[in-house]
């Protein structure tokens, strides 16, 4: 059984404090930045889904946004073919089981074939870029589904998530959203603090041994694996319902890399400094693009370059673990994996 | 029937080229070191540019490919001897970190030079078979990514740099106390790697519009053309590139452009489960073969 801490830890507070900040934020600004947060809410739910599966069972997939689109289109061709606002709920769950099946099929194809460690991130890049190249191309009027046209790189138009007969817009839209969000966080922090999250960790670690010790290691990946495909879709629904809009742009390569830029800079190995770090970088990145456009991203690639020569923990887990161990005395903090040996694949590996 | 059969064979050949190019540079670092380099098409972006400011200037066309190889061949030794060095070992942090790199250049090369900058004509002209017309410089190509490789051949196989570097492969702590300099032997290799990519930059030149982001073209091709190649690059990236190859031309004729590259994406997939070493991994496991039996 896992060690019981005290709740006492620098992650926790962190935890505490954003979730305040995010609740006393929308009272602060205005619609603009009320609409803003709730797109940045929407998308670091895509980091979640890579923290968990990269920082809490070793598997790193460039190819999130794979689920991501899968989650977006076909909210949307669910919601334009099926009318009607308590539709656009069924919208999201179609959506959500979507991206859960593609995700567990894709998995049990890698993992049941002893697909491992970087083959999984060229193999979820590969569908990725396999789904944008494929709605590239829908751009012609016969690439309609039902009532749907796909659109190509035009976009497709999606209807918005509503209640009644209003669509979510303004605060409710904010917290609905942060609803999510929390609750997802949540979910994830609990599952991983379970027998079955404890095995993850132990995979991560070693495979065989995890095997040896009578854990069924592919099921697991599989399962994990699906798990985040599902939070991946569920990203895409809330963002192209956010937007009324999505396009191939959302799955190419730009999109699939920045979540996992996100996640190495705020640490991996922590779904709260992952949550974190993608608001932060987030909210950052549109900063800079408003200001300086053609430095954002010199500046953003510099961020990341800094945080894997020098911080490869990552920079909110490096934070964390300073204020465990100087302020909370709680030894090397209850972060796992901050000595642990990183990826230990070489030349001839 | 000959013309049509020509055609065939030239889409061939130009599809067999251009991954065989795209890819060798990053199949070398990765063969050689692990390490998967995400700047590779933004290498080829300033092999483009130094090809292209040179040609500009009056520098006769080859001469300034391979200055412009040359230089990004420094460049990517300096690249190493900063960053790559200090991250052996860490396959998934050398990816963001070179994906960090590859911004930077590209966004830094827009900054300075703005969205585009002219370009160079192809030389050679073309030639005629049947009613259509065909590209000399593009048959230059294939000749040159065939003898390309058969220098890539001799230079690993057949001198001293090349069996160290082999050494270094396959036993890194041996051939270090062998007395190979291993960290040596890594730079050079990186600085190989990336002046191939700035040769094929180079090369690619005059059939582009040269803009910072040049390299996306090719990257994801390159990267296809490795994961099916596996390890080896001598033995993998021309066998990949040519059966990839086949099924690009074959699609591409028939559908066009973009169902040819899904076409390659899912083959790729296809690839990694059922032969997760490539091609190369194939040919190792045919090649033991009778040592087993024995």
């Amino acid at each position: 059984m896992p060690r019981r801490t005290s709740w006492l830890s620098a992650e926790n507070i962190a935890f505490v404090i954003f979730l305040i900040f995010m609740i006393v934020y929308p009272f602060r600004t205005d619609d603009f930045g009320i609409l803003n947060a709730a797109y940045f809410a929407a998308l670091t739910l895509l980091a979640l889904s890579l923290s968990m599966i990269w920082g809490k069972a070793g598997i790193l997939s460039f190819g999130q946004t794979a689920f991501f689109g899968i989650g977006g289109y076909l909210y949307g061709i669910y919601t334009l073919n099926v009318l009607g606002s308590a539709q656009t709920w069924v919208g999201l769950a179609v959506g959500m089981l979507a991206g859960g099946i593609v995700a567990a099929i894709l998995g049990w194809f890698m993992f049941y074939g002893g697909v491992n460690d970087v083959f999984v991130g060229l193999t979820t890049l590969a569908l990725t870029l396999v789904l944008q190249t494929f709605m590239a191309q829908t751009a012609g009027p016969e690439w309609t589904v039902g009532e749907a046209r796909l659109n190509g790189y035009n976009g497709m138009y999606i209807p918005q998530l509503s209640f009644g007969e209003m669509p979510l817009y303004g605060r409710p839209l904010y917290f609905v959203y942060l609803a999510i969000l929390i609750g997802v966080y949540l979910l994830l922090r609990w599952l991983s603090s379970t027998r079955w999250g404890y095995g993850l960790l132990a995979l991560q670690e070693n495979r065989p041994r995890t095997e040896s010790f009578g854990y069924n290691v592919r099921l697991m990946q599989v399962q994990v694996f699906a798990l985040a495909g599902v939070v991946a879709a569920l990203s895409g629904v809330l963002y192209a319902s956010w937007g009324g809009y999505i396009d191939p742009s959302s799955m190419g390569l730009t999109a699939a890399i920045t979540p996992v830029i996100y996640v190495a800079i705020g640490g991996r190995r922590s779904l709260t400094a992952s949550m974190i770090s993608s608001m932060i970088l987030l909210k950052l990145s549109q900063l800079l693009a408003s200001s300086a456009p053609e430095y954002a991203l010199v500046i953003f690639g510099l961020l990341a370059l800094l945080a894997v020569l020098f911080v490869p923990e990552g920079f909110v887990v490096a934070l964390f673990n300073l204020i465990d161990r100087h302020l909370l005395n709680r030894g090397g903090g209850n972060l796992p994996g901050m000595t642990a040996p990183v990826e230990e694949v070489t030349a001839n590996g | 029937m000959f013309d049509g059969l020509f055609n065939w064979f030239y889409q061939f050949q130009v599809s067999f080229s251009f991954l065989l190019l795209s890819a060798i540079g990053l199949a070398v670092i990765f063969g050689m070191m692990g390490v998967i380099n995400l700047a590779h098409g933004e290498f080829m972006m300033l092999g483009a540019y130094a090809t292209t400011f040179l040609a500009v200037k009056g520098v006769p066309l080859a001469l300034a490919i391979l200055i412009g190889a040359l230089a990004v061949g420094v460049f990517g030794a300096v690249i190493e001897m900063l960053v790559i060095r200090r991250l052996y070992g860490r396959l998934l942090d050398s990816v963001a970190a070179t994906w960090a790199i590859g911004l930077i250049l590209s966004q830094g090369m827009l900054i300075l030079t703005g969205p585009s900058i002219q370009g160079v004509s192809s030389p050679f002209g073309s030639f005629s078979v049947g009613a259509i017309s065909y590209s000399w410089y593009r048959i230059v190509l294939g000749v040159v990514s065939l003898l390309l490789i058969a220098g890539l051949y001799i230079l690993f196989m057949k001198t001293e740099f090349g069996l160290r570097a082999r050494a270094t492969i396959q036993n890194q702590p041996i051939a270090r106390s062998l007395g190979v300099d291993t960290a040596r032997m890594y730079t050079l290799t990186f600085a190989l790697g990336s002046a191939l990519a700035g040769l094929a930059g180079g090369l690619f030149a005059p059939t582009a519009t040269i803009v910072p982001f040049f390299g996306t073209n090719y990257t994801v091709e390159a990267f296809v053309t490795v994961i099916v190649g596996g390890a080896n690059a001598l033995v993998g990236t021309p066998l990949a590139a040519a059966s990839l190859g086949v099924i690009n031309a074959a699609l591409g004729t028939k559908y066009g452009l973009y169902i040819a590259r899904v076409g390659l994406l899912l083959t790729t997939i296809v690839i990694i489960r059922v032969l997760p070493t490539g091609i190369s991994g194939l040919v190792e496991r045919w090649r033991m073969r009778p040592a087993r039996q024995r």
